[in-house]
């Protein structure tokens, strides 16, 4: 094993001896990205649901924030908080700024979430609005009311079907938060390049961030082809044996 | 704005390198995903395995811990090598070819799962019929893959620009003097941060809006002669 060891050129005790740190790390990321998409899904739901009922004043304007939010890079947002809140007066000045707004982690939560909260909006609108029209055709049908409707049929079918671009969502904010290192938080990469500076080195901390963020990702993908598996079963395209049974041409599977 | 309009050369370059790095990651991703589709689709066991292993890896680490990796890392890769073998003397890489070089490797792999899926979405019939009208493959490839390919991959393509055109903002952290960065020194100096900022924020919405509009003139002149419901 020490020989197996001296093979790879990396000082592996001394991420040992920092894997305490890098937990932590693992910790402030976690707990950034899940509080960002808690927040930023529940405020999507009823922001979808105006822009899919096409309201006549909030779907412009929730249309607009989507749009900027999207369309700009999270990492200037985050900076657009975190330093240019500063820039006022009256910023300083309000009760906000002690707790809140001076607070790297307040700035990231706040950008990641509104920043999520922008592309699940999005992803859900598109959802209910490919609502088969026969379930909603039935449910009027068997005289279910607008909020019944939408709460019993749209939604749930809704949210089923946005799973898997959902899965995406919640990769791209994974990925999203180590925009948090840049702004001083030891997520992380804050803590791989904290180990860099420190010891002077140029792959230990940024190759363990590498690999714990990997491990991440693998285990959210496992847990949403669960959720697919569970709740998009009767999507599943039914075996045809005759189709299967066709050889492919020219090697494309 | 008069702050603006004091630091506009600078702004004006940081966005040209921007808008460069953007191409130049882009060009290289749009080859690696053909490269990978190819791989993904072929029959070549190894070939599968090397795509799947590529897009897997890209998929699970973040964008701003590869740039860093191959930026510090690379260099001291390279430049060991070079000393081992007495074949070059110290490099050093630039931000922007570590920048490019990372983002396009990166988004190659979103690139291969886009063309992947365009090829496939070409009903198999077609393919037969060529080959049954004794068509040879690459002749399959150009008359009836490549330009329905395009067609099915436009909306893709796009989405992947969008947010490849975003990440390239990543790339001011390790100092690559791009539009983030010069804003973000113009508004250090001046005190001016959020002026500044916001400065950034309003051109990188003016470039998503732009290149927004740009492809769906494109998506209307692929899908010209498809038949909408």
């Amino acid at each position: 094993m020490e020989n197996l060891l001296s093979f790879i050129p990396l000082d592996l005790p001394l991420i040992v001896q920092n894997l305490d740190r890098f937990l932590q790390g693992v910790g402030v990321t976690l707990g950034l990205t899940f509080l960002s998409l808690a927040l930023g899904g529940a405020m999507a739901v009823p922001l979808a649901i105006a822009r899919a009922s096409r309201h006549r004043v909030l779907n412009p304007l929730i249309w607009a924030y989507t749009y900027v939010f999207r369309g700009t890079p999270l990492l200037v947002q985050t900076y657009l908080l975190y330093y240019g809140a500063g820039q006022f007066q009256f910023v300083r000045e309000s009760w906000l700024w002690g707790p809140v707004l001076s607070q790297a982690w307040w700035c990231a939560l706040i950008a990641f979430t509104l920043n999520t909260c922008a592309y699940t909006t999005e992803l859900l609108r598109g959802a209910i609005v490919d609502t088969p029209k026969g379930e909603v055709e039935a449910a009027i049908a068997t005289g279910m009311s607008h909020s019944g409707r939408l709460h019993r049929i749209v939604l749930p079918s809704a949210f089923r079907r946005a799973i898997p671009a959902y899965s995406n969502e919640v990769i791209f904010m994974l990925h999203g938060s180590v925009v948090a290192s840049t702004i001083t938080l030891q997520d992380i990469l804050g803590v791989g390049r904290w180990l860099n500076g420190r010891y002077y080195l140029a792959y230990e901390g940024l190759i363990t961030a590498a690999v714990l963020y990997f491990i991440i990702v693998f285990a959210i993908t496992r847990v949403f082809r669960w959720l697919e598996r569970r709740y998009l079963r009767h999507l599943e395209r039914r075996r045809d044996p005759v189709v299967r049974n066709i050889a492919p041409p020219m090697g494309v599977k | 704005m008069d702050l603006l309009l004091e630091y506009r050369e600078q702004l004006l370059a940081g966005l040209v390198t921007t808008v460069e790095l953007a191409l130049a990651s882009l060009v290289l991703s749009v080859t690696l995903g053909l490269l990978g589709a190819w791989a993904k689709l072929s029959a070549n066991r190894a070939a599968n395995a090397l795509a799947g292993a590529y897009t897997t890896v890209v998929r699970g680490v973040p964008d701003l811990v590869l740039i860093m990796l191959v930026f510090f890392g690379g260099q001291v890769t390279v430049n060991a090598i070079g000393t081992a073998t007495g074949l070059w003397d110290y490099v050093e890489i630039s931000q922007f070819v570590a920048g490019a070089l990372t983002i396009g490797v990166i988004f190659g792999a979103y690139f291969t799962e886009t063309f992947r899926g365009a090829i496939l979405a070409i009903p198999r019939g077609q393919i037969e019929a060529g080959i049954s009208t004794g068509m040879s493959r690459p002749l399959v490839f150009r008359r009836i893959i490549w330009p329905q390919m395009v067609r099915y991959a436009v909306p893709g393509f796009g989405n992947n620009w969008l947010v490849q055109l975003k990440t390239t903002a990543l790339v001011s952290v390790i100092g690559l003097q791009d539009l983030v960065y010069n804003a973000f020194s113009a508004g250090r100096s001046t005190g001016a941060l959020f002026t500044f900022m916001a400065a950034a924020f309003v051109i990188y919405l003016a470039l998503t809006a732009l290149s927004d509009l740009g492809l769906r003139a494109l998506e209307r002149r692929y899908s010209r002669g498809v038949v909408r419901a």
